[in-house]
């Protein structure tokens, strides 16, 4: 990487490193990082954006962070660094939340606490940010934070429209609909449903590009 | 007593950790190929729960909630330190991990060597993390209720990676749509057995 001539903040090489998790590299389908607030958060479309944002947030300055004081961690003590880090960030977006979005942060409850431990986080700094120089780690975090937000607010868009016909909220079913006898799903908004539906995501993901079905 | 077996139960099965709120997602996908490594997994999750939380707990209370050091002295009455809570029980988790590993590899050999590799990976296990943070959220009363709380969530966590683990080995027979395989169907099996962990919902003893 030292020897290379300074290549230009957006080279094709860069563009790979946030264009790549939305689709053939995804925290979520491909590389199964993250999935626990993935799915916990999505039945209604408001707190799945706030926490898709958060999730970019922390894993893009974390990634920064990490990758700048990569070379002055001792590797035994790596984990703890990491999770310091990882933690102090949380903490400032958990703080922020409360102050601004209140209703938002009571709903996600756990689950902005637990962005911690969110495999998302941890797999990214050690399989990237140890690795690599701040603004390839930053992209990188953008990168990774965007292919988990898209699913996330995929999934909170279709829950939250077909489980309770509203929108961030606002009712969008037409009332039309109702008095021909249409009814919400209950079921979509419960746990179950979730998961099946990231499971369907995977499923048409995976007949498109074919090169990620699993052999075994 | 009626209360204790009450919440274990509870814990195990109406707010299991896997089926309702999807904690510690990564390893049960990941780890639940075979039922023997997941026994080691599940046995490994309740052990480091059973601990972490009362110790949290107990962190909690008499450290970080509102007034919660005035047993210190009457002038730390009005401190609350809850910020803080994410960086101590984050603490807690990672160096109890440790301590719990150095204290197997003495004790129990065996154990040690058929748990070894999946001890570390448990301090970024969400669901560890999490029992902490319900502990926080729910308010227990007593330490008890948090020891009950953590062990029956362990349990109900083992029992989810255990029983996804036996159906997948069996799911090797099976002929799979290409593009389901591995992760999709995985995904759809814990969402079939979330729907039948729902029947638990208001059980009561």
């Amino acid at each position: 990487m030292d020897m290379k001539e300074k290549e230009s903040l957006f080279s094709t090489k860069n563009k790979k490193l946030i264009f790549n998790p939305l689709n053939v590299d995804n925290p979520i389908t491909v590389q199964v990082l993250g999935i626990c607030s993935a799915l916990a958060v999505t039945a209604k479309l408001k707190p799945a954006f706030v926490m898709a944002l958060s999730v970019i947030v922390v894993t893009a300055l974390s990634n920064l962070v990490i990758s700048l004081i990569r070379n002055g961690i001792p590797p035994r003590i790596r984990i703890i660094v990491q999770l310091t880090v990882v933690a102090t960030l949380v903490i400032l977006v958990d703080q922020f939340l409360k102050a601004y979005v209140y209703d938002v942060s009571r709903q996600l409850s756990v689950f902005v606490g637990l962005i911690i431990t969110n495999c998302i986080l941890m797999g990214r700094l050690e399989a990237f940010a140890m690795a690599n120089k701040p603004w390839q780690s930053f992209l990188d975090g953008i990168g990774n934070g965007l292919g988990y937000s898209w699913i996330l607010i995929a999934l909170g868009f279709v829950r939250e429209l077909f489980g309770s016909g509203t929108l961030w909220g606002y009712t969008v079913m037409p009332q039309a609909f109702y008095e021909m006898g249409y009814k919400n799903n209950g079921l979509i908004i419960l746990p179950p449903m979730a998961l099946i539906l990231v499971g369907a995501i995977i499923w048409i993901q995976r007949s498109r590009t074919p090169e990620l079905i699993d052999k075994s | 007593m009626q209360e204790y077996i009450n919440l274990f139960v509870k814990s195990i099965f109406v707010d299991n950790m896997v089926f309702a709120f999807f904690l510690g997602m990564c390893s049960y996908l990941a780890v639940s190929k075979t039922v023997k490594t997941s026994v080691g997994l599940g046995i490994a999750v309740i052990f480091v729960l059973t601990i972490t939380v009362p110790v949290n707990f107990i962190i909690q209370n008499y450290l970080l909630s509102p007034g919660a050091l005035s047993w210190l002295s009457p002038s730390f009455a009005e401190m609350d330190l809850n910020f803080l809570s994410f960086m101590m029980f984050i603490a807690v988790i990672a160096s109890m991990v440790q301590l719990v590993e150095m204290i197997i590899e003495k004790f129990s050999p065996a154990l040690y060597n058929s748990l070894g590799i999946f001890l570390p990976l448990i301090a970024v296990n969400c669901a560890i993390l999490g029992g902490s943070l319900f502990m926080q959220e729910r308010e227990y009363p007593t330490v008890v209720h948090a020891t009950v709380f953590g062990l029956g969530s362990g349990v109900g966590w083992a029992i989810a990676i255990i029983g996804i683990a036996a159906i997948r080995e069996k799911m090797r027979y099976s002929n799979i749509p290409g593009p389901l395989r591995g992760l999709g169907i995985s995904f759809i099996l814990t969402g079939l057995m979330a729907l039948a962990f729902m029947s638990f919902l208001g059980i009561k003893l």
